[in-house]
């Protein structure tokens, strides 16, 4: 709390409040009570796509990075390509490629078309769901083959001496002590990923970004709807790093150093 | 053999296009880095050796660019400074211009690289022993020719894993360009599958270039690495 009483800082956030309060009253907020249940339904969405995508591709990762660590050359091999492709080109192209290409795929297959599947593929999100898991999973598969590399021998082979199956030496001692070793990281992932989610408004997904641009282009208030935007995702940053702040803090490892 | 033709450089082709938009990438991505690197260095040096008010402003900066999506700054910035630079020449009497896609490309794309570059200078000029500045000053160097002969050697192996990974970003954040509109290697892409319909031709020939630029980088950087780190002692590992 100290820190925040020295006089520069007041002066700083002196300057700040200022700054606010000449933009709450100078800048055009009306249209805000118009556009506050697309605003929040945007935000839902956002959120929702972060945690789906950050889930189901750590869930791809942990193999990916299993397999570079320790796989045989033709699980390792392929798994590089895939984290060097996915690494090596931007997640825009990608996005797109997804979209537009199966998009433009899928309708000449009429057994497709006939699934029940069909009015879901018809829909953007699942594309923009995919493009950002795969995106994580090749960043994360790359974090993880560090990560399970970083785990000392000894306690592997201690666990095989101690006759563990070779599943339960995967769930007990590799995987948890490897995740523990890299949540800092994973963490500054995690918000990337979130700054990577407004791409997906470029495919017709309606999330926070698309939400303000709609705004942008019905009342042509330009900066008001991005300072917004742009609120709304240090917010989010925020949460993100005091989620896995907490999540560190869980573990006995960060006990000992504390 | 026929959806390859595209590709042709020759005008039923869209091989020319392309090639204009991948020079307008690195363009940009180099205008940028460089960009990144001057605002890197100044914002690392600041964050160091700056009064409290410098370091709380450069705290500041690196925080908010690092946590807001590199979409929406482009955005703001290319609208903000766009209008800034119209005000200015209005209130001096000057026209409107239109600012070139390029400039401003570089200038967005400089400013966030120069929040990531500033971490990672800054990391590489803390872990320059301490014990080799002393030494320098103690001998009486003058301080541009310690950072020219001391600091900045030391600096370089340590900082080249962040900046290769700062090159390979910019690279890849040119593609954002696309959005607003700007006629780069993405956009290009875009602009030829819509038009022909040939959305795989053209997305994955798009992805084997920038493929191409990454595996390239990746090569060039491990090569200046290992240049900057000769004469160092080698861990046990490598």
């Amino acid at each position: 709390m100290r820190d925040w009483l020295q006089p520069h800082r007041i002066f700083l956030c002196l300057i700040g409040a200022a700054l606010v309060v000449w933009c709450a009253t100078q800048m055009r907020w009306d249209w805000l009570p118009k556009y506050a249940p697309l605003m929040a339904e945007g935000i839902w969405r956002t959120i929702w796509l972060l945690v789906l995508s950050t889930v189901l591709g750590m869930m791809l990762a942990i193999p990916l990075g299993l397999a570079q660590a320790a796989g045989p050359w033709y699980l390792a091999a392929p798994a590089r390509i895939f984290c060097t492709v996915i690494r090596g080109t931007p997640l825009l192209l990608q996005i797109w490629l997804l979209y537009y290409g199966l998009g433009s795929l899928f309708p000449q297959f009429p057994w497709i078309r006939q699934s029940d599947l069909w009015p879901i593929l018809r829909q953007a999100w699942p594309y923009a769901l995919l493009a950002l898991t795969l995106s994580y999973a090749g960043y994360e598969g790359e974090v993880m083959r560090g990560a399970f590399r970083s785990v000392p021998r000894g306690q592997l082979e201690a666990a095989r001496a101690m006759g563990m199956p070779r599943h339960m030496i995967l769930w007990r001692i590799w995987l948890p002590q490897a995740v523990r070793a890299v949540l800092p990281t994973l963490g500054g992932e995690t918000v990337l990923q979130m700054k990577a989610t407004p791409l997906v408004a470029t495919i017709t997904v309606v999330e926070i970004y698309a939400v303000a641009s709609r705004v942008r282009q019905d009342t042509f208030i330009v900066y008001e709807p991005l300072l917004l935007l742009a609120l709304v995702y240090l917010c989010l940053a925020g949460l993100i790093v005091l989620l896995f702040r907490q999540i560190e803090r869980r573990g006995p490892m960060t006990r000992r150093a504390g | 053999m026929e959806t390859l033709d595209l590709l042709a450089l020759s005008p039923p082709g869209w091989g020319a296009t392309l090639l204009a938009g991948l020079w307008n990438s690195l363009l940009i991505a180099v205008g940028a880095f460089s960009m990144g690197l001057v605002l890197g260095g100044l914002g690392a040096w600041g964050k160091i050796h700056g009064g409290p008010i410098t370091r709380d402003l450069l705290a500041m900066y690196t925080t908010i660019v690092r946590a807001v999506p590199e979409l929406i700054l482009i955005l703001i910035l290319y609208f903000g400074v766009t209008d800034l630079v119209n005000q200015i020449l209005i209130a001096f009497g000057h026209e409107r211009i239109q600012i070139s896609g390029v400039a401003a490309g570089i200038t967005v794309l400089g400013v966030v690289q120069g929040a990531y570059a500033t971490e990672v200078l800054r990391g590489a000029l803390l872990a320059v022993p301490q014990g080799q500045v002393e030494a320098a000053k103690a001998m009486g160097m003058p301080p541009l020719l310690m950072a020219r002969r001391i600091i900045f050697p030391a600096m370089l192996g340590l900082a080249m894993p962040g900046l290769a990974n700062l090159w390979l970003i910019a690279t890849k954040d040119t593609a954002l360009l696309a959005v607003v509109g700007f006629s780069e290697l993405t956009f290009a892409t875009r602009q030829a599958a819509a038009t022909t319909k040939a959305f795989f031709t053209f997305f994955l020939a798009a992805g084997v270039i920038y493929l191409i630029i990454t595996l390239l980088s990746g090569w060039a950087f491990a090569r200046i690495e290992a240049w900057a780190r000769r004469g160092e002692p080698r861990n046990a590992g490598g």
